[in-house]
């Protein structure tokens, strides 16, 4: 089981809400992939006209909601943003979202830092979504972030774990869960990141933008699951050469002349 | 250096000769390629690529799904004014023609915005001629909160103003400026825009960069394809494009591709687009650019708007009227241009669920977007 903050996950997916084809769709696909958190964008809940295609089926299927800042371009809108989601939705877990620059999405460390020291302070459960930046995810986690989300690529990008090297400092150094969250594009880089050590990861666009996000999504929970299940059986040493061959100059021979 | 200063280093001669000398290799090696490369966008503009249409259109479809996913985001024009200090030979609006001119008084906005809000409709784009002492910073500065207060996402297409007047009308709530050049060409341009502020090329190049330099979230170009050959006017808006993205990071782009239509006293095409010229102009755009956003109004006919789906397209309006006070007395004839897709807003969505998109009417917060 996956704790974060007060709450237990069985399921290891987290996934998303938008980029679906319909809303039976998406929540077909929710259904698959056995996700317990999903995230969905504030921006996107009409929330003046009271009616909305997003969140009255997500609310029915009974899974916990993440609402997320996306679309905020510093602190300030960010903290807006959670504010707001808990007041209308009733719940304060909040995936931290600050990206300034809308092309590429990229989360800007500064003010998601600042936003989240805030957000900790006035009692959110604080998931940030960051660059995989060790330096950075360890000061989020003092300022009582309850998981970071580092990226795997650019968002929507679906190459996964290009940042790999960072992620793995990330996972060996973090006290609180790390969620491998953007760029994961195929359910083997999913069970890659478990196989790592992630706690979970975030899955959208792939599930979404595939041909059949049904399949897909169960193909995600499949593949979270196994590698969940590789990194606790633990995995054997890698070699870079074969042990025990003789090497052309021994360099210890002298101990035993 | 303004786009301006670039512009006019820029050989037209040059890119005119490269367009229609590309060869099927440079195609081939441009729809593989990486995004954001010019060199690339001028292939895919070319003559040679209509032999590339169907791959172009895979990739295009397929990096749009990735980006965008199944989301077409609706949204609906409001004329405030059809007043025009111009004369431009392809408009409807020009200041000769013999039109009843108004601009709304703000019973009558409310009026058009309580005929508009209960389609489902949170972004809205305002539209006027332009006439800078009647419909300027005055008139919109008063409207713009009268409109927020029932929109979320308020886009103004209007006459280019000065970076200050940019800048209050972003404090009342402004998100998105729409500003064609209409062509590139100067030379063009300046025969058809006879009279009027309108005739200033150079303040309408340079607008954007005020409008970014304000702090307006999304900007819009376009030209008005037919007025001169759209294959080097769309390359020279995607020199724009690069231009504006490179120095304003901050702002979201999106452009129009509106082809010249018919309108009352109006000209004929000088340069005919037809609709596979459309569908390339698309395709290269996205595979130029993957983030773009790109808008589709109501002057295509509805089968085509339905074609065009997925290959790019994330914008579209849907019942479309193009008069002042159209909403609520539909017959008033002050049109700027013809519609050729006269469907309402909920036969569209219909139509997109059936094609497998999901209408999006809600993409924005004014409650918190702006709020620093």
């Amino acid at each position: 089981m996956l704790t974060i903050g007060d709450s237990r996950f069985s399921s290891r997916l987290f996934t998303g809400t938008g980029k679906f084809a319909s809303s039976d769709q998406m929540l077909a696909a929710l259904a698959a992939s056995g996700s317990q958190l999903v995230t969905l964008a504030m921006k996107r809940l009409d929330l003046k006209a009271g009616f909305d295609d997003i969140l009255a089926p997500i609310r029915q299927s009974g899974v916990k909601l993440l609402p997320n800042t996306s679309g905020a371009r510093n602190a300030k809108e960010a903290i807006f943003a959670a504010e707001l989601a808990r007041e209308v939705l009733g719940t304060s877990w909040i995936k931290l979202e600050i990206h300034p620059d809308p092309k590429y999405l990229m989360p800007d460390p500064i003010e998601t830092f600042n936003a989240a020291k805030v957000l900790c302070e006035r009692g959110f459960t604080v998931l940030p979504y960051v660059h995989a930046d060790p330096v950075l995810c360890r000061n989020l986690e003092s300022v009582g972030c309850a998981a970071v989300m580092p990226l795997g690529s650019p968002i929507g990008s679906n190459r996964g774990l290009e940042t790999a090297a960072f992620l793995k400092i990330i996972i060996e150094q973090a006290k609180v869960p790390v969620v491998v969250d953007a760029g994961i594009g195929s359910p083997s880089q999913a069970m890659a990141a478990m196989e790592m050590g992630a706690s979970a990861v975030l899955v959208n666009t792939a599930i979404a933008a595939s041909r059949d996000p049904v399949k897909m999504a169960l193909c995600f929970a499949d593949a979270v699951a196994t590698g969940r299940k590789a990194y606790e059986a633990g995995l054997a040493q890698v070699h870079q050469r074969a042990i025990g061959t003789s090497p052309q100059q021994a360099l210890t021979a002298f101990l035993s002349e | 250096m303004s786009f301006l200063d670039i512009l006019s280093g820029l050989s037209r001669e040059q890119l005119r000769m490269a367009l229609y000398s590309t060869s099927p290799a440079q195609v081939e090696a441009a729809i593989e390629g990486e995004q954001g490369n010019l060199s690339h966008l001028l292939a895919l503009l070319s003559p040679a690529a209509e032999e590339y249409l169907e791959p172009m259109a895979q990739r295009a479809a397929a990096l749009t799904r990735q980006r965008f996913g199944h989301n077409i985001g609706l949204y609906l024009p409001l004329y405030l004014s059809n007043l025009c200090a111009n004369e431009c030979d392809y408009c409807g609006f020009t200041m000769s023609n013999k039109l009843k001119r108004k601009v709304l008084s703000h019973d009558e906005l409310a009026a058009e915005m309580a005929v508009i809000k209960p389609q489902g409709f949170d972004s809205i784009l305002l539209v006027s001629g332009e006439h800078e002492t009647k419909v300027g910073i005055d008139y919109f500065a008063e409207v713009l909160p009268l409109v927020k207060a029932e929109f979320s996402h308020v886009a103004m297409e209007v006459q280019p103003l000065s970076r200050e007047h940019y800048e209050i009308l972003v404090e009342k709530g402004l998100d998105a400026v729409m500003l064609y050049q209409e062509t590139y060409d100067p030379e063009t341009y300046r025969k058809h825009h006879l009279r009027g502020n309108k005739q200033d090329y150079g303040y309408r190049l340079e607008s954007p960069e005020r409008i970014a330099q304000a702090g307006v979230d999304k900007i819009g170009l376009g030209v008005l394809l037919g007025l001169d050959d759209w294959r080097m006017d769309a390359l020279l808006m995607g020199y724009h494009l690069d231009y504006l993205e490179r120095r304003f990071w901050r702002s979201r782009y999106s452009i129009s591709l509106p082809r010249l239509r018919p309108c009352v006293g109006g000209i004929t095409p000088k340069v005919q687009l037809t609709d596979k010229g459309l569908v390339q102009l698309i395709c290269a755009f996205r595979l130029f650019n993957e983030q773009l956003e790109i808008s589709l109004s109501t002057r295509e006919t509805p089968s085509l708007r339905d074609d065009l789906l997925g290959l790019g397209i994330t914008q579209m309006s849907a019942g479309s009227r193009t008069e002042p006070g159209g909403y609520v007395n539909p017959a008033a004839q002050l049109d700027q241009f013809e519609i050729s897709d006269e469907r309402s807003a909920a036969e569209v969505a219909s139509v997109l669920r059936s094609r497998g998109f999901t209408p999006v009417w809600k993409d924005w917060e004014a409650g918190w977007i702006g709020a620093g």
